[in-house]
């Protein structure tokens, strides 16, 4: 039992040595990659082998700062850890060689600098102080983009593996799962079932097999939390795993996971390998006498197989569908066997508690939500990214302090909240805590976390019906209200934004909504309603401009738009006109020119080539 | 079991734990709708049509799928349940043709029925029907998935009763549709054509392949002589389209209202079931003489025929060589009956009148030609002749009664025993049994009836134990057949029918929905048979002539010809 501790030590000794090394790290996750940090990978290679430079390269996941990816960073021995961002290939020699060579950082290209119990650098941000960072806490992130992924010796070296090694040392099933529960953690996918009462009632169900399930099939559009977590800390979550199969009695676990994140799949591989052959998963593990075993399932990418009873029916080989609960997972779920889903972050979340304590985590978040959570910014917000903070922070501070407030200065309109299932939340509520009760008092829900901020230049009706077209799309097809009415819901919604509505469309959209949202199977269909509810609520004004003016105040719905040359403004310069695809715009030289609305196709080219700013659409 | 209290529209009720509010509701008298829900299902809980309201429950709750609980306090039918049922139906309906004048579920119809209780007058939903073709491709049934609702209760029959697999789901979303296995053509698919699924369907989407036009046409035609057989079960079961108790209908005045809609002859194929036993009984002797091929299993059924050549075509010597009674009937009229009644068997058309679905299918099997002309040449179901009569305004329920035409009309009660599971095996067992010596003191073999899936006896041949199984619905035939593939099959005989309860249910009878309305049938079968002065199919005097004029002996060269068959897989209909 001893010897993890050992390897630890060692692990920890080697960490510290290679501290003292020249360290280029690199982060590529899927967000890194996309922003071409491979380029930059190979671009710092091959600099570092031409110039002969005794450098040590690391690759690590997602800091959170999507915004400033791809990140590189610099380590010297004796100084602060620099983080660069949006680096490309060029720049990056470039700002190797002179922080190699002459030990001199590019301060216009640092996004701040973590000192670790060094002299910080004069002039330069710490990390931890950006506006990003500041309201952050990293519980679940902290590994991530610091260790290496693919490394176990690291997650071990930060304390990986400690909490499973005290759990099969020292702690009973049951105290485990009081534990659990006395730290209030919260299913972190949605619902927000307390986890501790899960895991009892898997614990309590009879019998000699059951199964652990780690749903990764994360589907909300912009929701992007548990790929960075299985990216950059894979092995966090195999131990939430193996804890978990401790408390309820299980010997096997797995990893539903959706086909698209190669990457994750890749990491999640190689960590079971790696725990695997170090002895800290599959028989007896580390001597106790617990054996656990983690496979992976990878979903073929139905937004539904996120719902826990479809996931089962999908990891059987089954068309992936809800069926009625009860019964529930912990009575009869997998292969008819009592079996316990949580989602990624959820189990992410078990070995911090286990090593630090339940009143730790308890002291973090509100009273009924507690610790902290991951939120995947997007949209019109300037730093994009993910961040990690303590539950009951308001919306304002995440939008304005952690995103930096709206992109090109426009003005926020909403944030929606919750992904497909959410609602979206007006500038009135910003001060509102993000804690699962108020979202839900607002007609949105805490999700898996993804947030897309909306400025001014968004028609919420367009909103509501993007996300009915993805519930739709989505839906398994089988309860009535979910596969037809979501349907009817989504074209009321494309009558409106087409300038069709009628005025008894709102009344049918609304009773739709309601019907659908009450009566559907599955938490798909029964929150699929819940973005047209929001903004029924909070923007009712559009979508009555949009069926009784025929107008979009955002002008976004291009049925809705009319294109209108200032005749004040225009000089007759005719760019417009030779620009016009449909020949819509008339006019002679140095005269005002005219738009034909019945030729007009909305495209807007001539709004982008006008030079007096002169066209405008309204 | 603890009992629980609740309330159903202030009407206190006391149920066992785990009832469900819709059984709690029906014992307080409240009726809930329903739709997807089947009383002899799994329930699946996806139309929503049962709603009701529970207190201190957010969303309304399906009646069907969930279980009281102590102090349950539900409403049935306020407003608020009300108007998303109608909602719901709206949905439902505007995309379900308006066609009710003329589909063949018009009245019978439960989205029709449902529509109507629920008053849907208007729709606030724009029609949106999906315009796809018809799937023809079975000889026996007819798939129209522009009516389907997508209930899941023939996807639950096939696959669950049936173990056939042939249904299933393909899309997602307002795209979802209920195909045949990876989407091919019905008849591409594992699908035995046993017409469960017409039962299981609340509309028309899918149905027997109807056949009373060329039926007309035949009959219509001074130069053909139309023939027909008709099978036990289908009798019985027609009493009740016409409002009477199954049975209620008496032989002769079925054969009355046959003659009256234009059949020139109408024969039994009792008779041939007669002529099965005897064929079939010495097939048994034989193999258990020889210990060839055991167990033998019987291969009346053209369902379980079929489901045998799909799912176990290595085991197909297994099944007896004798054809169907329909089949055996078939190759007879053209040949031996034909010559005694002096008529061209060329001009015979030869109809049969059958429960079954699946023998539309047989009838076109390419080996059925053993009279040289197509040995059947079309088959109606139970509900087909129902029609026809209702059509030609005859309610046969009404008629005096005739008598069926000279030759292969005779049959005994062991004949009648066909159209109940278990009727095969004790029809042979009566035979095999005295066949052996002696005669047998009591004649009904109870263990062998009943609506249990697989049920067993052991007899004594010659002081010899014979076991034999009799199984009914084809989850049920599985697990005997995984047992003979195994190896470890402790049986000799067994007797298969594809359908719930037999020929009494199949998938060409009146629409049935329990397993309560085929024990009803099954108990006729054997009212029937009691009631019958020659209960043993070795005293059929006219199958005796047969046997003495016309083909020599039993097992005979030509009753090989005439009467048996080797089945391997057809997959086209060709």
């Amino acid at each position: 039992m001893h010897s993890l501790k050992e390897m630890r030590r060692e692990f920890q000794r080697a960490f510290n040595v290679s501290t003292n090394r020249v360290k280029v790290a690199i982060g590529l996750g899927t967000c890194g990659i996309a922003a071409g940090g491979e380029k930059v990978w190979n671009a710092v290679n091959e600099y570092v082998e031409n110039e002969g430079l005794d450098v040590d390269m690391m690759s690590t996941g997602c800091l959170g700062m999507c915004y400033a990816e791809p990140i590189m960073e610099v380590h010297m021995p004796g100084e602060p850890r620099f983080v660069y961002g949006n680096v490309k290939p060029e720049t990056a020699v470039e700002i190797l060689e002179r922080h190699l060579k002459y030990g001199r950082p590019s301060p216009e290209y640092i996004v701040g600098q973590d000192p670790r119990g060094f002299e910080p650098a004069p002039n330069i941000m710490e990390l931890k102080d950006t506006g990003f960072f500041k309201s952050q806490v990293k519980t679940v992130l902290g590994r991530c983009g610091i260790i290496d992924p693919e490394q176990i010796a690291h997650y071990i070296a930060f304390g990986g593996y400690e909490a499973l090694e005290k759990v099969l040392s020292e702690m009973s099933q049951i105290e485990v799962i009081e534990e659990i529960k006395r730290s209030g953690l919260r299913g972190r996918g949605g619902g927000g079932f307390p986890t501790g009462r899960k895991w009892e009632a898997a614990y309590n169900s009879p019998g000699p097999k059951k199964y652990v399930i780690c749903n990764a099939d994360e589907g909300d559009p912009g929701a992007f939390m548990d790929r960075s977590i299985l990216e950059g800390d894979p092995h966090s979550v195999l131990e939430g795993m193996a804890i978990c199969g401790y408390a309820i009695g299980a010997d096997e676990g797995y990893i539903y996971v959706r086909a698209e994140y190669p990457l994750a799949i890749k990491r999640l591989r190689k960590a079971i390998q790696d725990a695997e052959a170090m002895g800290i998963l599959g028989d007896n593990i580390l001597d106790s006498g617990f054996s656990f075993r983690i496979r992976i399932a990878a979903g073929a990418g139905a937004f539904v197989c996120g719902e826990e009873t479809a996931l089962m029916h999908s990891i059987e080989g089954k068309r992936g569908m809800p069926r009625v609960r009860p019964p529930y997972p912990a009575q009869s779920g997998l292969w008819g066997k009592p079996t316990n889903i949580n989602n990624v972050e959820t189990y992410a979340n078990v070995p911090g508690i286990i090593r630090k304590g339940a009143d730790w985590f308890a002291a973090m978040g509100t009273d009924n939500s507690k610790g902290s959570k991951v939120f995947a910014l997007t949209g019109k917000i300037r730093r994009t990214g993910l961040a990690e903070v303590p539950i009951g922070i308001s919306l304002r501070d995440v939008v304005f302090d952690i995103g930096g407030g709206i992109q090109n200065d426009r003005k926020f309109k909403a944030v929606q909240i919750g992904g497909p299932s959410g609602g979206c939340i007006p500038a009135s509520h910003l001060d509102t805590p993000i804690d699962y009760d108020s979202l839900i008092q607002l007609g949105a829900m805490m999700g898996s976390g993804g947030l897309v901020v909306m400025d001014e230049d968004t028609c919420m009706v367009d909103v509501a019906r993007y996300f009915l077209k993805f519930t739709q799309e989505e839906s398994c097809g089988k309860c009535t209200p979910c596969r037809e009415g979501t349907m009817r819901m989504l074209q009321i919604l494309e009558r409106i934004c087409q300038g069709q509505g009628g005025p008894e469309d709102i009344d049918t959209l609304e009773n739709l909504a309601l019907v659908v949202k009450s009566t559907s199977l599955c938490g798909l269909g029964q929150s699929a309603p819940n973005p047209v509810l929001a903004t029924l609520r909070y923007f009712r004004s559009e979508y009555e401009e949009h069926i009784f003016n025929k107008k979009c105040p955002a002008g976004i719905c291009v049925e809705l738009l009319d294109i209108i040359i200032d005749p004040a403004a225009c000089k007759g310069c005719t760019l417009c006109k030779n620009v016009c695809p449909a020949d819509a715009i008339t006019g002679e030289r140095k005269k005002p020119h005219s738009i034909d609305p019945e030729k007009c196709i909305k495209c807007q080219a001539c709004i982008m080539k006008c030079p007096f700013g002169a066209i405008t659409k309204g | 079991m603890t009992a629980i209290t609740v309330s159903i529209n202030g009407i206190k009720t006391t149920v066992p734990e785990g009832t469900s509010i819709l059984q709690a509701a029906a014992g307080a008298g409240v009726h809930i709708p329903t739709l997807c829900f089947h009383p002899d299902q799994e329930v699946k809980a996806n139309c929503r049509i049962c709603v009701v309201e529970v207190e201190g429950r957010n969303n309304l709750a399906p009646a069907c799928a969930t279980a009281v609980s102590e102090g349950m306090v539900i409403k049935t039918a306020t407003r608020r349940v009300l108007a998303a049922r109608r909602t719901i139906l709206e949905l439902i309906l505007a995309r379900h043709p308006q066609d009710c004048l003329h589909c063949s579920r018009n009245g019978t119809c439960e989205l029709q029925q449902l529509a109507a209780e629920y008053d849907v007058r208007y729709n606030r939903f724009p029609r949106d029907e999906w315009q796809l073709p018809l799937d023809y491709s079975t000889p026996g049934i007819v798939r129209d998935p522009n009516k389907c609702v997508l209930c899941h209760r023939c996807i639950e029959v096939c696959t669950a009763v049936q173990t056939v697999n042939a249904l299933g789901l393909a899309n997602r979303g307002y795209d979802t549709q209920v195909v045949p296995s990876i989407d091919h053509d019905l008849f591409e698919s594992p699908c035995v054509m046993c017409g469960q699924c017409i039962h299981a369907c609340p509309v028309a989407a899918i149905t027997e392949r109807d056949q009373i036009d060329e039926l007309m046409e035949a009959i219509s035609d001074p130069e053909k002589v139309v023939v027909t057989q008709i099978a036990p079960a289908v009798r019985l079961a027609l009493s009740e389209e016409f409002g009477g108790e199954p049975g209620r209908l008496r032989m002769e005045q079925l054969v009355d209202g046959l003659q009256k809609i234009g059949f020139d002859y109408v024969l039994h194929t009792n008779f041939a079931a007669d002529l099965t036993i005897w064929e079939e009984g010495h097939e048994l002797l034989e193999r258990l003489q020889e210990g060839r091929n055991l167990p033998m299993f019987t291969s009346c059924c053209p369902g379980w025929v079929r489901f045998a050549e799909v799912y176990y075509p290595g085991l197909l010597n297994h099944l007896s060589t004798c054809k169907s009674p329909q089949q055996m009937f078939g190759a007879l009229v053209k040949t031996y009956w034909a010559e005694k009644m002096g008529i061209d068997p060329e001009k015979i058309v030869s109809v049969s009148i059958m429960p079954c679905t699946a023998k539309k299918y047989e009838a076109v099997r390419p080996e059925m030609i053993d009279s040289r002309y197509a040995d059947v040449d079309m088959v109606l179901t139970t509900r087909e002749i129902a029609r026809l009569f209702r059509m030609t305004g005859i309610d046969p329920l009404k008629l005096a009664g005739a008598f069926p035409a000279p030759w292969m009309g005779e049959y005994t009660g062991a004949a009648v025993l066909f159209g109940a599971s278990g009727g095969v095996m004790e029809a042979a067992l009566r035979t095999v049994c005295e066949l052996q010596g002696g005669t047998l003191e009591k004649i009904d073999f109870c263990d062998v009836r009943g609506m249990k899936g697989v049920k067993e006896a052991t007899v004594y041949l010659n002081g010899k134990p014979v076991r034999v199984a009799v199984a009914h619905s084809l989850s049920n035939a599985r697990v005997l057949m995984e047992q003979v593939a195994a190896g470890e099959s402790p049986y000799h005989f067994i007797e298969v029918m594809a359908c719930p309860g037999g020929c009494i249910g199949g998938g060409g009878q009146p629409l049935t929905r329990t397993d309560r309305d085929r024990a009803r049938r099954m108990q006729a079968i054997y009212d029937e048979d009691r009631g019958r002065q020659r209960r043993k199919a070795h005293e059929n005097q006219e199958v005796k002539a047969l046997y003495q004029d016309y083909l020599g002996s039993v097992m005979s060269h030509k009753a090989h010809e005439l009467l048996h068959t080797r089945y391997t897989l057809k997959r086209k209909n060709t």
